[in-house]
């Protein structure tokens, strides 16, 4: 446990020096920069132009539907970390287990396929 | 030790206030991002407790992907959300309800919650320790074999996922032009140019 700890004590390291560095420097601009707000200055910049329109606008849904269909493959993929690490333990149920969990969603997969959802236009 | 201990207190404590800031804050866009830092120090708890695949899946699947489609969606959808706070008073007393109602039930469940004394062997296989076998090992050698059922549901879940996701957003699209490779290397000359003769003086 303790060893297990240690091999990410240079991550608490890096996190505390991020976050000493990262108050220093706001802290610094903060305290001894010259302070002159103006609305202006937090205003949108638009090469100079007013701004088009409003950000949020409708948009269309197949940029929803890439990201859904990576979400479910990123879990298929995290599923194989443990099998992979594991394989020489679990024999061949546990191989073949594998196998049919990667062949329910290779149906998935061709049925995307076949419906175009992969396709952009 | 004390390390170990400082840390806990320092990551629950941050969990604690964004997940507090995450149903506090006026702008959402600001409400996902105080997820992403709950997911993290969710993440470092794990860790903490010796479950290393859990904490970088967290931030694999959790950060990496579901947050990132939250703030996806939450920045480009076109959702008024002054609108959505005007009716705030008019639903307190029945939102207050469901609170209340969840509250209690939180109260019944955590006031009468005791470890059975058999829990501890009833369990399929205890965590062995992290020094013989590590965390993704000790996970891999149980899921795969022992819980295959629920291993298999998991993948039916994800593939129902992926058939509900298509037929709820997907639509082919009519008169869109597509480029067909294959059609195009198969084109022979005879399918496209017709060599006509044409005698002097006459039209074809």
């Amino acid at each position: 446990m303790e060893a297990l700890l240690l091999e990410y004590l240079p991550i608490l390291i890096f996190l505390g020096v991020a976050i000493a560095l990262s108050l220093v420097f706001v802290g610094a601009a903060w305290l001894i920069a010259r302070q002159n707000p103006d609305p202006e200055k937090l205003s949108a910049y638009e090469c100079g132009f007013d701004a088009f329109g409003d950000s949020r606008r409708q948009f269309d849904v197949r940029f929803y539907l890439v990201s859904i269909l990576f979400i479910i493959f990123d879990l298929e993929v995290a599923f194989l970390f443990p099998w992979a690490v594991a394989l020489g333990d679990i024999g061949i149920f546990g191989f073949w287990s594998m196998v049919i969990f990667l062949g329910i969603l290779t149906v998935g997969f061709i049925y995307e396929w076949k419906k175009g959802a992969l396709e952009w236009e | 030790m004390i390390i170990e201990t400082l840390c806990f207190y320092l990551f629950a404590a941050v969990t604690l206030f964004s997940a507090f800031m995450v149903i506090s804050s006026r702008n959402p866009v600001h409400s996902v991002l105080f997820l992403i830092l709950a997911f993290i120090n969710s993440a470092a708890l794990f860790l903490l407790l010796g479950a290393e695949f859990l904490a970088m899946i967290l931030i694999i699947v959790y950060v990496g992907a579901v947050a990132v489609l939250f703030l996806f969606v939450v920045m480009m959808l076109d959702i008024d959300f002054e609108e959505m706070r005007r009716g705030f008073l008019q639903y307190l007393p029945i939102g207050a309800l469901i609170g209340a109602v969840l509250l209690a039930e939180l109260l019944l469940v955590l006031g009468t919650w005791a470890v059975s004394p058999e829990a501890a062997e009833m369990a399929a296989a205890p965590t062995p320790p992290v020094e013989e076998v590590s965390n993704t090992a000790a996970l891999g050698q149980l899921l795969y074999t022992h819980y295959v059922y629920l291993f298999q549901a998991a993948g039916m879940i994800l593939l129902v996922a992926m058939v509900g996701a298509i037929v709820l957003t997907h639509r082919t699209r009519k008169g869109v032009k597509k480029q067909n490779i294959g059609e195009q290397v198969r084109r022979r000359r005879s399918d496209a140019v017709e060599i006509k003769k044409v005698q002097p003086g006459q039209g074809i």
